[in-house]
């Protein structure tokens, strides 16, 4: 898809600043919050629940944010494909099943990416951020900045491939 | 640790997900492969209750949110109302009761829409023994699609009305010691308004769907994972049902009373908690019966065997259907939770209608004080029971004592017996078949446990089952993503 200026487009950061690392996506959401990037939506919450695919579909491109436990640092960003199998008995919803409620619900075919950044200790009841995620934090969000102005999000993820394939 | 004894054979079910936190079954078999003991194990930590020590009091309300994603809101108010106690705040002003009641009803309304529509349907409306595979929400958005957008929207609705009331989902601040930051606008009230009757009829039809569900299988229904209990809730002085503010009261199997009108202060005459070798979760029991047969049912259950009324009129009308069924006693039907957390659906869907033509909520006092203490205790009943908070501070205004018992918590033996209850009528043999899975799991599920409240723990992991023989031998292990 092409990204226009009327391209509606959500970013959501998701998890626990209590539990350390964890709390890096509500973080990314504050971060830019003070950049003040217009015409884009941003939503921050402890996790994902079935009624963010109403708010899902209700825009064009999604973009969640959330913290890594494995994977490549500063950060990772990827397309995700909708997945229409829930989980075994969890209140919480991942990425791609909002996805796929929003498409089975609202017959809404968001275009979604996943950043994921990477996050190193995870300790209940620690509101801060580990310096090294605090430093991959930054990263991500000077990503984000200029992704969020280019006219592909998809063409983005693919050169984000390209790097992450050099690297390893 | 759980004790193995001798020719007994163990089960273990591990469920563990990223938000409830991990929970574990185990079952002990004797030589004849019937089930002798169920016990399910959950992993509890009291890290909070030091987290705070040393925390201005004033902090505590939005730190306490942190103990939970699915239920923030009831933490943060019963909190605040802790918070109340210690800075004398009594009687709050009518806008500061009646947005933290908004708030409070909005938060009752999603959380339950959530857990029935999300979580309960499926095996409702599939079966219990149906393919995991197609009973979950993904399976009813297909099959069921308008059932699965009400769900969706009534879980929104209610995400707003907290929003509106308490601020940003994370780090809400609505809620503060003496009252409240901010009231509702007459924008904000238009734009709830506008829907409340579109709820109101989705809330009617959810009623229907799980009373209808329980009278139709009550032969089935009545002997699954039941068995008779004590029932503990607050009710309002009048004998209504309350879920922001009352004294506790508690039932027994057949209705009497065992404690009423104690004020919330004094719970600690009332509840007490034991603790067992075998689990890190502890065992609440009303001190006036001991713990062997003192625990208790809280929850929507509990509340609708407790309470003597609902003040919102349909909901009492239903509410009288359902004590009809027990020709006015309590009802012990572990299944039965579904259609009272129904009846709660309906009352907070009726409350808010109420709340939201009631001018107080556009008014300007906000916070009360008074003489300060040194000590708070806020009990509010949250959606899946009574939650109590307790707190003493030093003159510095740190906390220097924290005391939380959550509703997870008091379920504890319940949740236990339900599991036991199941595995005698299901297991058989060395075989940990699919039916016996998912069976103890909607027994589970039908108190909406949430973990993470008992355990605050974190991770990802698929259900693990293991059957092992006396002499711990694998017998037969399942893995379930």
């Amino acid at each position: 898809m092409t990204h226009t200026i009327d391209t509606k487009v959500l970013v959501i950061g998701f998890g626990n600043p209590a539990r350390g690392d964890d709390g890096l996506g509500p973080a990314a959401i504050e971060a830019l919050e003070k950049l003040d990037i217009g015409g884009i939506t941003l939503d921050a919450d402890y996790q994902l629940t079935v009624e963010d695919a109403a708010q899902v579909a209700e825009h064009d491109v999604v973009i969640f944010i959330d913290a890594a436990m494995t994977g490549n640092a500063p950060y990772s960003f990827t397309r995700l494909e909708p997945k229409y199998q829930d989980s075994f008995s969890s209140h919480s919803v991942e990425p791609a099943s909002v996805l796929g409620l929003a498409e089975n619900l609202f017959h809404a075919r968001s275009e979604g990416y996943l950043l994921g950044i990477r996050g190193y200790s995870f300790p209940m009841f620690t509101e801060t951020l580990t310096e090294k995620a605090r430093e991959n934090l930054i990263q991500a969000v000077a990503f984000l900045e200029t992704a969020l102005q280019s006219s592909s999000l998809h063409q983005t993820v693919e050169q984000q491939e390209i790097l992450s394939n050099n690297k390893s | 640790m759980t004790m193995e004894s001798k020719n007994l054979k163990r089960v273990i079910i591990e469920p563990v997900t990223r938000v409830e936190g991990h929970g574990k079954v185990t079952l002990l078999l004797d030589d004849a492969g019937k089930v002798k003991q169920a016990r399910l194990h959950i992993v509890e930590f009291r890290g909070f209750e030091r987290f705070v020590q040393g925390r201005p009091y004033w902090e505590v309300p939005v730190l306490v949110q942190r103990l939970c994603g699915i239920c923030p809101v009831s933490h943060h108010l019963a909190a605040a109302k802790a918070m109340d106690v210690i800075v004398g705040a009594r009687q709050l002003t009518p806008t500061a009761e009646k947005m933290r009641r908004l708030m409070h009803y909005g938060q009752f309304f999603q959380s339950h829409a959530l857990h029935f529509f999300h979580l309960c349907s499926p095996d409702l409306l599939f079966g219990f023994d149906a393919d995991p595979a197609i009973r979950n929400v993904i399976g009813v958005a297909k099959k069921f699609p308008e059932l699965a957008v009400q769900g969706v929207m009534m879980r929104k609705f209610g995400q707003e009305i907290i929003k509106a009331t308490a601020g940003k989902k994370i780090h809400g601040t609505g809620a503060i010691p003496g009252g409240i930051n901010k009231n509702l606008s007459i924008a904000e009230r238009d734009s709830f308004l506008k829907d409340i009757d579109q709820m109101l009829e989705w809330s009617r039809g959810s009623v229907k769907i799980a009373r209808d569900y329980t009278v139709e299988n009550l032969e089935n229904l009545k002997d699954f994972g039941s068995f008779p209990s004590n029932h503990l809730s607050i009710v309002r002085d009048d004998g209504a049902l309350d879920i922001y503010n009352g004294n506790i009261r508690a039932v027994d199997a057949e209705g009497n009373r065992i404690v009423d009108d104690v004020n919330d202060q004094n719970y600690q005459d009332v509840v007490a908690e034991e603790v067992r070798s075998w689990s890190y979760m502890k065992f609440p029991f009303i001190k006036k019966i001991g713990p062997e047969n003192g625990w208790y049912r809280v929850g929507p259950l509990a509340r609708i065997n407790t309470c003597d009324f609902i003040d919102t009129p349909e909901a009492e009308k239903e509410r009288k259907e359902f004590m009809a069924l027990t020709d006015g006693k309590p009802n012990n039907i572990t299944m039965a939770y579904h259609w009272t957390r129904m009846i709660e659906v309906l009352h907070s869907i009726e409350k808010i209608r109420d709340l939201l033509n009631d001018s107080d909520l556009q008014g300007t006092d906000l916070v009360t004080t008074g003489d300060r203490c040194d000590e708070g205790i806020g009990i509010i009943e949250a959606p899946r029971g009574t939650l109590f908070h307790h707190y003493r501070v030093n003159k510095d205004d740190q906390i220097v004592m924290a005391n939380l018992i959550v509703s997870t918590t008091s379920n504890n033996e319940p949740m236990n017996r339900a599991v036991q209850r199941v595995a005698e009528d299901k297991l058989s043999g060395n075989k940990i078949t699919e039916g016996l899975l998912n069976n103890i799991e909607v027994a589970i599920r039908a108190y909406d446990p949430c973990l993470s409240c008992a355990t605050h723990a974190m991770g990802q992991m698929p259900l693990v089952v293991e059957l092992h023989d006396a002499d711990g031998r694998l017998l037969d292990r399942k893995v379930k993503d």
